[in-house]
């Protein structure tokens, strides 16, 4: 605890530079990157992560020196080159795109690693350190390395917000831009140089090869959240520097911990968390969404079951369980179940040890009935399907159709008397 | 057939797909103020016509003109409605964003849109009935609902000539009526529809004007010129083989399509 309050002071420069530095290169390379996603483009941003890595070398064994800009002119230079190649071998040659990126990514990454093993092996002065854009380093960042992402970060986000509604297009349509007039290829041109400078400041923080995480998992994080794209970008931003302020608590607290993995482990914490408990997309919703399903079939099975006895003995009203069970096989979870649902809202009343729908249960099994014999006649006035074909599907339907969908089954069928088995379909009472 | 200033004038257009030849020699002119249809069997090449007309493929020899000029100096005067399958619809955007995206021209970059492209934007939508999906997301639309969107964010383009890809594909049947309609209202204030259609039945009911293709031009008129069966049993009866043949060896060979002298001038004849 006292370790969190010591963090979120800031009193230690350093800390307060790394930790901003973090929090800044977390939610450029989100935002950007979010049209990478929803281009899906997000393979091509992991090898242009890998690729970046002999352009840094380059520009050190040239210059001599780690400044951020000099490094950065290299990472921009080989970032680019590698995109610009990806998209001519899949377009000038028979090789398909994934095995573009593939060759592209393991090629460029191999000169790199090769350059980096000879720069260390020279004995340079101050060769130390580039290994850690590998996998990052953020405990490393000075302030002078923080001023020129600062600056890099800022410039981004002003690109993304004066050309959004172009880029929202060119993600979503690109053909209707260019058929539009809109200088499609420089404002391609444009978005990928932004897409490779925020990859070339991210590495700072959790290094080439977990770059493309800081890129795509905070995108595919806010996607099931919002339908709005100024929201997923907002979100998407929000959880990179989120991921960044938690990515160098730790490594503040327990020394010996690198920032970069845990940002990443934070990314797909959050991104495993936004894919269960998403509103309607997440795997929760979607459990949830399947047992209603099941429950309401399985109460309007039971509705119906009572509807045809009745049908069956029109002087009787209240049934047994063994009556029940003999018109239709429930088995003992899922009689009860439904029987408790349907108590529940009084579509059921008890009569001694005997059961019968109420008012509003027969009017409610009159409908799930009426829908069953009316989709009955549509498939074998419609579809043309024989009388002997159609009750499996219907025993389905019955469940799904809205009133909506009723209204015009209606219409269509002309309100009909009976169904192909000549059984009378309900209408409701008036 | 000359025609005075045409709104599309195809000329001598080759291209190709994946570098095979998909359409042969395609040259043609269409008048103003007509619904015209581009008919022709699956593969065909009316999607590559199309996409070369406006600019989006580079063709391999020929130009096209539209109302006699170059695409480029007459863009805003030109709309295109792509095929609906070719976008992810799963994008997070509402329905009034993608018809506002009809006001996206070169002139407001990086401008917000004015009070009027909001204005024009919203009587789009309302042209296509589409009025009280507005705040919807796109994800939630049927294929015909999407399918008036994309034709009410052409709309918003406010031009003389739209040129359709498909716009009848997997739209139910009270939605077909009324983007007919709209075509039918569209041709009595003058302008030009261009509409790539796969289903013959229904061509000759829609269009004034038809253009026949199967990888050549098979015919390009009125439509009771075109409408003959001689025509359209050319058109439908199956590739011509010795020119698939061609087509199959030229991109096997990686062959050029026209020598390099030939590109956009008029063929002079022999020697």
């Amino acid at each position: 605890m006292d370790k969190l309050l010591e963090f979120l002071s800031f009193q230690d420069p350093n800390v307060r530079t790394v930790t901003f530095g973090t929090i800044f290169l977390g939610m450029s390379a989100s935002t950007v990157g979010t049209f990478a996603f929803l281009r899906k483009r997000s393979l091509v941003g992991d090898a242009v992560a890998h690729s970046i890595l002999p352009g840094i070398a380059i520009a050190f064994m040239l210059f001599h020196t780690k400044n951020p800009f000099v490094l950065m002119g290299g990472a921009l230079l080989s970032g680019w080159l590698a995109m610009l190649l990806i998209e001519h071998l899949s377009k000038a040659t028979k090789l398909k795109p994934d095995t573009a990126i593939g060759l592209v990514l393991s090629v460029f990454f191999g000169i790199g690693i090769l350059l980096l093993t000879s720069i260390q092996h020279s004995g340079a002065g101050n060769q130390a350190g580039l290994d850690q854009f590998l996998f990052g380093k953020a405990a490393s960042m000075t302030r002078n390395d923080l001023i020129a992402y600062g600056i890099v970060a800022l410039i981004l986000l002003i690109t993304v917000i004066l050309f959004f509604k172009e880029f929202k297009l060119l993600s979503f349509n690109p053909d209707f831009a260019e058929a539009s007039g809109l200088p499609v290829k420089r404002l391609q041109f444009i978005l990928s140089t932004i897409t490779v400078l925020a990859i070339a400041i991210g590495i700072q923080s959790v290094g080439v090869v977990l770059m493309a995480a800081l890129l795509i998992t905070p995108a595919a994080t806010a996607r099931p959240w919002t339908e709005r794209l100024v929201v997923m970008m907002v979100l998407a931003g929000i959880a990179g520097g989120l991921s960044g302020l938690v990515g160098s608590y730790i490594s503040f607290a327990a020394p010996n911990m690198p920032t970069g993995p845990w940002i990443v482990m934070c990314l797909s914490f959050l991104a495993l968390f936004s894919l269960f408990l998403a509103p309607r997309r997440g795997v929760l919703a979607r459990i949830r969404q399947q047992r209603q399903n099941r429950r309401k079939i399985l109460s309007e099975n039971l509705l119906k079951s009572f509807y045809h006895l009745r049908e069956h003995n029109p002087e009787t009203l209240a049934f047994s369980r063994g009556e029940i069970l003999e018109k239709r096989a429930f088995s003992e979870v899922e009689y009860k179940t439904a029987l408790r649902h349907l108590r529940r809202h009084f579509y059921l009343i008890p009569e001694g040890s005997n059961w019968r729908l109420s008012e509003k249960g027969y009017e409610e099994a009159k409908r799930v009935v009426r829908l069953h014999r009316l989709w009955e006649m549509y498939l074998t006035e419609r579809m043309r399907l024989k009388a002997d074909h159609i009750h499996p599907n219907a025993e389905t339907m019955e469940h799904i159709i809205t009133p909506e969908i009723e209204e015009q089954l209606l219409r269509e069928l002309g309100y009909p008397e009976t169904d192909p088995h000549q059984s009378p379909i309900p209408y409701p009472k008036h | 057939m000359e025609i005075n200033t045409p709104a599309l004038e195809v000329h001598n257009l080759t291209a190709s797909y994946n570098r095979k030849p998909v359409l042969w020699d395609i040259d043609f002119q269409l008048p103003q103020g007509q619904l015209i249809g581009i008919v022709g069997p699956n593969g065909s090449g009316k999607t590559t016509l199309l996409k070369n007309i406006m600019g989006l493929m580079e063709p391999d020899s020929g130009y096209v003109n539209m109302f006699g000029q170059k695409l480029d100096d007459v863009r805003e005067r030109v709309s295109y409605v792509p095929q609906r399958e070719s976008v992810d619809w799963d994008f997070p955007a509402s329905v009034l964003e993608v018809v506002q995206m009809g006001r996206y021209r070169k002139n407001n970059l990086f401008k917000r849109l004015t009070a009027r492209d909001h204005e024009i934007a919203t009587q789009s939508l309302e042209k296509v009935n589409m009025l009280e999906y507005a705040r919807r997301q796109i994800s939630q639309l049927s294929g015909g609902q999407q399918q008036r969107v994309f034709i009410a964010r052409s709309l918003a383009q406010q031009a003389d000539l739209y040129l359709m890809d498909e716009p009848f594909v997997g739209v139910d049947a009270a939605t077909e009526e009324s983007i007919l309609k709209l075509l039918t209202e569209m041709r009595q204030e003058g302008k030009t529809v261009i509409i790539v259609h796969h289903d013959l039945q229904t061509a000759y009911e829609y269009f004034d004007w038809i253009v026949l293709l199967n990888t050549r031009l098979v015919a390009a008129g009125p439509k009771d010129d075109v409408f003959t069966s001689n025509l359209l049993q050319e058109a439908y009866g199956g590739r011509l083989t010795v020119l698939s043949r061609i087509g199959d060896l030229i991109a096997k060979k990686d062959f050029p399509l026209r020598e390099s002298d030939f590109k956009e001038k008029e063929g002079q004849g022999d020697g």
